[in-house]
Parts: C-alpha cells; structure tokens; sequence
C-alpha cells in the first residue's frame, strides 16, 4: 500500500476536479490519499462552493462563461461534478487539511468553511509529515 | 464463461464516465464480506482496463471479464 499528498493551492474548477480524480484513483486501487488545501484551494472548501460548483477555469474562463460552457459539457459526458468527487473521496477513507496560516492570509474563517469535509486545520509540519510517509506528493 | 457465476452484488455503473465505475467498486468491495462476489457492470472502456488493475493492487481474485455486444462489459471479483 502506499500514499499519495496533493497540495491543492488552486480553487479552480478543472485543478480541484484533477486532485479529486487523482484522489479517488489512488484510494480506489487501495491507497491512501492526503489533500492539504492552501491558499486558492481553501476557496473551493468554502459553504456551497463546491456543492454548485461555484468554481472558475483556470484558462478560459472569460468572467465565468468558460466554467458554464466546461460544466455543461462535463454533465453531457456524464463526468461527476465536484462535490460528488469530493463524497466519494471522504466515503473512501482521503484525508483533507486545511492550511490555517493561509486561512488568515485568505481571510477566511472557521465559520466560512464547509465544516465537515475538513479532517483537520494544520501548519506546514503536517504537510511535511504526510509528504514523508508518501510515495509521491503533487502540487495542484 | 461467467453464467454460472452467482454475485452477491452488483455494480450498474452503466454510462458513468472515470473515475465513478472505479470508485463505485471500491465502495462496494469495503462493503462486502470476505468471500463474497461483486458484478461491475459499465461501459467506460478505460475502466475495464483499470477495474482488473485494482483488483490485482487490492489483493483480490478476478473471477471473469465479459463484454455484450452492445458495449457493456461484466467484470466479477471475490474478496
């Protein structure tokens, strides 16, 4: 068995979905996987972020034109929206931390978050511990 | 080669897209107990490739891999 640590640093749609995806896969083939939000990424774990996909492209997005036409075309493919990755990724047993120093940074409070998808609020010490016990570490 | 195989459960990811069939089967073998068999049935041809990779990396035993003619394929795992 081994381990996968993704540092989610950006809130947008397509890189959130990629960690998701990512995520699941290595929890799917018996894995564990940690997801250490920071900075960009601890907006997509705001209240109903990720449950409407309240989420822009990181190309394209063309003041948010770009993420309807990317979410219209990923529901014609029966891909599964964000918060339904974001389910099955908890379901599974991942590991998601918040990065509390870039929580101020952010502005973003506690009472902001959506509370219980977050396993725990963390510095950078259990970011390095995660890394050290995986066999890769992405940053998304 | 698996009309006499006799699932417990079974796994209708029919039309779903990646990662779901994949995940779907993992939800379903933490479900199941030892012993018991799991029908996967999809149509998302890379998860007929991954489905098989999983079960190996999970230590399970791949019963059968059958495909219809109309794109659906069956895979049967035990755990």
């Amino acid at each position: 068995m081994s381990k996968v640590t993704i540092v989610v640093h950006s809130g947008d749609l397509d890189k959130i979905m990629s960690a998701l995806i990512i995520g699941n896969g290595y929890l799917s083939m018996g894995d564990s996987c940690t997801l250490f939000f920071t900075f960009w990424g601890l907006r997509a774990l705001r209240k109903g972020k990720l449950k409407k996909s309240r989420l822009g492209l990181s190309r394209m997005n063309m003041a948010g034109l770009g993420a309807w036409m990317m979410k219209k075309k990923m529901k014609k493919a029966n891909v599964a929206a964000p918060y339904r990755l974001m389910e099955d990724f908890k379901a599974l047993g991942g590991i998601v931390l918040a990065c509390e120093m870039t929580m101020g940074v952010m502005g973003i409070s506690k009472r902001d978050l959506d509370h219980h998808l977050i396993d725990d609020y963390v510095g950078v010490g259990q970011f390095v511990k995660a890394s050290k016990e995986s066999s890769n570490t992405l940053f998304i | 080669m698996s009309g006499e195989i006799k699932p417990d459960v079974v796994v209708d990811v029919v039309g779903e897209n990646c990662p779901i069939p994949l995940v779907e089967m993992r939800k379903a073998v933490m479900k199941a107990e030892r012993g018991q068999i799991i029908e996967v049935k999809g149509t998302h041809s890379a998860s007929k490739k991954e489905i098989p990779m999983a079960v190996e990396s999970l230590r399970l035993r791949l019963l059968a891999l059958d495909s219809d003619d109309d794109g659906v394929w069956h895979i049967f795992i035990q755990k």
